[in-house]
């Protein structure tokens, strides 16, 4: 089922959590709304649920509105990120308690509810727990027991919010891609809430990048990690580094001075390439700070001879042998791929 | 067969001291005192005994205190379960004067609340006068008195529950499709259940034992509004202890089973939350 979120606000207090969300979703797309915590991303996920409510604008699912149609009937699946799974049910009770809850005349029969458990409990691998109760189990598993007990009523809309932010990295990494691949197969209309980027790289088809209740860009990931349109948005997606320059007939330069001087350039680490040999003229001189292998890339921390600015690079170990650097050396530094922000326009 | 290890490994060390201390402790403060009461009910012959303890207004004693300290705690435990959940959810002014008269039955000696319930309930007191049924000198007076000194009890009991009580479990239920009564029944009772039922005992066997109060708005019929305290407070002054001591040893066999018996119903709903 298609989203729809028509200028959606909502203050908490003097606490402005979100101001006129405008937003789209479309049947079986997963959405991953990204941000630092306070930038509305979970208040906006629980006004979808009917947790919340907003102060004004609409929400519909379809071609119905819902803005005013309580939790109970909105029919979504919700996955909390402390699982929020009933401590005194069994697995296999905690996953069949939306079925169960049904008016009679809607409630499936004792032994279809059984069926569909257990259907479920195969789906998330969990088939030997269902006698369990949720403290016998790990963080991974009882988000897989919410996850199943999300599905069993069918939901058209599926929210998830920070869904593997309690759980450890490899756990998360696998919860990430079976994710993926649940959605794959079932095309729920997805929406997930997450302030890790990678995750949402990851995983996601479209990623809503939000800062302080406000919506600061929509695309797929590839979109919003190559053509970050602005200094937050750069700065969130992953590491950064910022060049203090000026821009001279359309052409930046690094340094400070000039006209229009106060126009930063971002690069990333990845981005930056180091020569032992001054290749051009605008290389800058840096000195090696700190060497840190993690993994098979190389991370560096170099410090610009003239501006006494940190910048930090990554390189493959191949690259890191090849050029044999040292703590203490001084490198050249240049950027393969900048883009450049002149504060007029924004202001971090 | 290999011993089997009582002592678990922990930093702090000990426990051979202080199970020592807690063992002399609970004997001299409890054990011996109500061995006493078996010691003396054991000078009086069989006979005298189940002639003594089986006398009509003993029975009639019994009965009416297991039944009023029942229905107390009965109450106790539903009101009780709503004032926390008052003082928990919702905020209003006024609610710390609240919180804090809760704890009131406890403070006051029960002899000025047996005094200031009589006034009240009297046919003539300020709420007597408009109730057509008669409460003070009844046993529905002496319930409204072990209601009155055991209502913290459940209140106290339960408010930390509810207070540490997960509400996104309530947003789950909701989400999924449950009304506001089945969430409350399926999700929110067995939460508080453990606490309220420990409140129950604790309200139970504090109204078995209570005296003060209850003299005073009872009336003291025999047959009709005679508790069991009393009656062991009658024996004393006729210095007949080992009536007394005999009386009281069936109270405390028939409460000791009572209070197993709700244990065990504890034990049996906190099982499931035993590796929590």
């Amino acid at each position: 089922m298609s989203i729809q979120i028509k200028e959606v606000s909502k203050t908490f207090g003097s606490f402005q959590a979100l101001s006129d969300i405008n937003l789209d979703i479309q049947t079986g797309e997963l959405v991953a709304l990204l941000g630092p915590s306070g930038s509305g991303k979970t208040s906006l996920l629980r006004i979808i649920a009917g947790l919340e409510e907003s102060d004004n604008g609409a929400i519909l699912f379809g071609n119905e509105e819902i803005t005013h149609i309580r939790a109970t009937e909105r029919k979504v699946g919700f996955v909390f990120q402390h699982y929020a799974l009933f401590k005194h049910m069994t697995v296999f009770d905690n996953v069949a308690y939306g079925l169960k809850v049904r008016p009679k005349k809607e409630r499936p029969s004792k032994k279809d509810i059984t069926e569909k458990v257990r259907e479920l409990l195969s789906l998330v691998k969990l088939d030997a727990f269902a006698d369990r109760y949720p403290a016998q189990l790990s963080g991974g598993q009882r988000q897989r027991v919410a996850l199943a007990r999300a599905l069993a009523v069918e939901p058209k809309v599926l929210l998830l919010d920070e869904p593997f932010g309690a759980l450890d990295a490899k756990v998360r990494k696998e919860l990430r891609r079976w994710l993926r691949r649940l959605h794959d197969d079932f095309h729920i209309t997805s929406i997930f809430v997450t302030h890790d980027q990678e995750e949402a790289l990851d995983v996601a088809d479209r990623i809503v990048v939000m800062n302080e209740g406000k919506i600061e860009q929509i695309g797929s990931p590839e979109e919003v990690y190559e053509h970050p349109n602005s200094p937050f948005v750069y700065d969130f997606l992953g590491n950064v580094n910022v060049f203090h320059g000026r821009l001279e007939n359309g052409q930046w330069r690094n340094g400070a001075g000039g006209e229009n001087h106060g126009s930063l350039a971002y690069v990333r680490p990845h981005d930056i390439l180091i020569e032992r040999k001054k290749p051009a003229d605008d290389a800058v001189q840096a000195k090696v700070v700190h060497v840190h292998v993690v993994g098979r890339t190389v991370h560096i921390e170099l410090k610009q001879e003239r501006t006494d600015q940190f910048l930090e690079a990554e390189l493959t170990k191949e690259r890191y042998r090849e050029l044999n650097i040292k703590v203490g050396e001084n490198v050249f530094v240049r950027p393969n791929q900048l883009k450049v922000f002149i504060p007029e326009d924004y202001s971090i | 067969m290999a011993k089997k290890k009582w002592k678990k490994h922990s930093i702090l060390p000990g426990f051979g001291l202080s199970l020592g201390f807690t063992t002399l402790y609970v004997s001299l403060l409890v054990l011996l005192p109500l061995a006493m009461i078996f010691v003396n009910t054991a000078s009086m012959s069989w006979a005298d005994f189940r002639a003594t303890v089986t006398e009509p207004r003993v029975v009639a004693s019994y009965q009416l205190s297991f039944g009023a300290a029942f229905a107390a705690a009965c109450i106790n435990v539903i009101f009780g379960v709503l004032i926390a959940w008052v003082l928990v959810r919702y905020s209003f002014p006024g609610k710390r004067v609240i919180d804090g008269l809760v704890d009131l039955p406890f403070a006051l000696p029960t002899a000025v609340a047996g005094i200031a319930l009589t006034t009240l309930y009297a046919e003539t007191g300020w709420i007597g006068q408009f109730l057509s049924f008669k409460v003070a000198f009844t046993p529905i007076g002496i319930t409204i008195a072990l209601t009155f000194i055991g209502l913290p009890f459940v209140v106290r009991m339960v408010q930390p529950v509810l207070q540490n009580f997960d509400q996104e479990m309530e947003e789950a239920s909701a989400i999924l499709g449950a009304n506001r009564f089945q969430t409350f029944i399926k999700v929110i009772v067995p939460e508080i259940l453990p606490a309220a039922l420990t409140g129950f005992a604790l309200a139970f066997a504090r109204a078995l034992g209570e005296y003060g109060s209850v003299v005073f708005i009872a009336g003291n019929m025999p047959m009709k509004t005679e508790i069991t305290p009393l009656l062991i407070m009658t024996k004393l002054e006729q210095y007949d202890y080992a009536g007394a001591t005999a009386i009281a040893a069936v109270m405390l066999v028939i409460s000791f089973f009572l209070l197993l018996f709700i244990n065990g119903l504890q034990w049996w709903t906190n099982r499931k939350f035993a590796h929590s």
